[in-house]
């Protein structure tokens, strides 16, 4: 038996608990947005190496689910593993070895590492420190940052209804399957898949109609209550303070990597 | 084709940065209040499609049908697929973060010229004739993706050009793939429920 639609955790349930989770939405916010430009402007080993410890730290401390999360860091576009593979020969420099005829160069494989690095640390900070948060949550610190009204309102609704459409898609796929569809290469699969995202498109308009009568229904004139009130604790405090020692002592690794 | 932190040259970021911003408040601008809810629950929709894998040979595909979300959306695209690469990125760690702003011009804008170019054309004429106009969509909108992100590639640095050209050809499959599920989704949705693809307001017919 399949699992019962109405069971399956939500997509974007947040994971993991504990030190993280409890600290201000805000400045979670902030300190991944640093950390992720401070973070791709480096180029030095020891600051890259911990930019890497770091985000790795936040993550055991937002006791991350170790097997999913390592999956979702390491699991990029089949085409930037392309890319990366392909640096070591398109990048001039000292050869290493040959393949084929083609030289793959130390200066190559140092880029490539140095784009695998950045990019894992970053995924790993902004899962431990952003995806550790409720998406409501997230939503109403986003305002707080004073991103636009109808772009958090467009937050909500998408966050509200994606999992509500995750079961719908599930119901259908249990309904083709009941019917005898099975996905193979071939344009029936395709049309039919093609329908399948027709009908998602066409019920969750007719959803939207209802939600909006519900609401004006509700005396909805236009805005939505996404006020909180935020206060700052003391482990808020330490927690922005070592956020900055980590980034300053990047930052000055890095200073020290380029004066040398 | 989420491009990942790391990769690309500080220009081309800044350069997307800049470029998804005015696009997602021009989207903003033309997405009257009542609508937020409509364009709330289709965003969700594109968001959980686009997690949909489809079989090709022994491997799979996720679908990214921008070239749909542009026909059903216009303008208000942009703001609707950044939610959907933010959710993503932030939830399931897909992309990055410096690299939002650049993903969401190579996705969005792509979807918005669709949208331009062939709404018109599925609004009027029959059903069959829309959905070729939908099949038409679908490839052309992954074909400017592709293109988008191998501009911003070529454009960081020489040594990603051969990398550059191979997304494009890779990306050849998915492109029919597309086609004929954006052409099938399209048939479909003419004939069920045609206001879906005048869902967000009527478009601005200068034509």
């Amino acid at each position: 038996m399949t699992q019962s639609v109405e069971s399956v955790p939500g997509l974007l349930d947040a994971t993991g608990g504990s030190v993280v989770a409890g600290r201000d939405a805000r400045l979670r916010i902030l300190a991944a947005a640093v950390f992720a430009v401070v973070v791709v402007s480096l180029s030095g080993a020891a600051a890259l190496g911990l930019a890497l410890a770091g985000a790795f730290t936040v993550a055991v401390l937002a006791r991350l689910p170790v097997v999913r999360t390592l999956k979702r860091v390491i699991t990029m576009d089949g085409f930037i593993v392309v890319m990366l593979a392909m640096l070591p020969f398109t990048v001039p420099g000292e050869p290493v070895f040959h393949l084929l005829g083609f030289a793959a160069t130390r200066e190559g494989f140092l880029q490539a590492l140095t784009i695998g690095v950045k990019a894992n640390a970053i995924v790993l900070m902004a899962l431990a420190l952003l995806g550790s948060m409720e998406a409501v949550l997230l939503a109403r610190a986003l305002r707080a940052l004073l991103v636009p009204e109808r772009l958090v309102h467009l937050v909500l609704f998408t966050v509200r209804y994606v999992d509500v459409l995750d079961r719908e898609q599930r119901r259908l796929r249990i309904a083709m399957k009941a019917r005898g569809f099975r996905p193979k290469t071939s344009w029936h699969t395709y049309r039919t898949f093609g329908y399948l995202v027709g009908m998602l498109l066409v019920r969750a308009l007719e959803r939207s109609e209802r939600i909006f009568g519900a609401m004006k229904c509700r005396g909805f004139a236009g805005r939505l209550h996404l006020e909180a009130t935020w206060c700052w604790s003391a482990a808020d405090v330490s927690f922005a303070l070592a956020g900055i020692a980590l980034v300053s002592t990047m930052a000055a690794l890095e200073i020290l990597h380029v004066a040398g | 084709m989420h491009i990942v932190d790391g990769a690309l040259s500080a220009p081309v970021v800044i350069t997307g940065a800049v470029l998804a911003a005015a696009g997602i408040g021009l989207g903003l601008r033309r997405m009257p209040m009542e609508k937020i809810p409509a364009a709330g629950v289709l965003s969700a929709t594109f968001f959980v499609a686009s997690l949909v894998h489809v079989p090709i040979g022994p491997s799979s595909v996720h679908l990214i049908l921008n070239g749909l979300a542009g026909l059903v959306l216009g303008w208000a695209a942009f703001p609707a697929l950044f939610v959907g690469l933010l959710l993503q990125a932030v939830f399931f760690g897909f992309g990055g973060l410096t690299v939002l702003g650049v993903n969401t011009v190579n996705i969005a804008l792509p979807a918005v010229i669709v949208g331009w170019v062939c709404r018109p054309a599925i609004a009027a004429s029959s059903p069959k004739v829309a959905a070729i106009w939908g099949a038409i969509g679908g490839a052309l909108a992954i074909a400017l993706t592709t293109l988008l992100v191998g501009i911003a590639l070529a454009a960081s640095g020489s040594q990603f050009v051969a990398a550059a050209k191979l997304v494009f050809f890779a990306h050849i499959p998915v492109m029919v793939i597309e086609a004929a599920l954006t052409g099938a989704a399209v048939l479909l949705a003419r004939r069920v429920k045609p206001e879906l693809f005048d869902a967000l307001g009527p478009a601005p017919r200068e034509a």
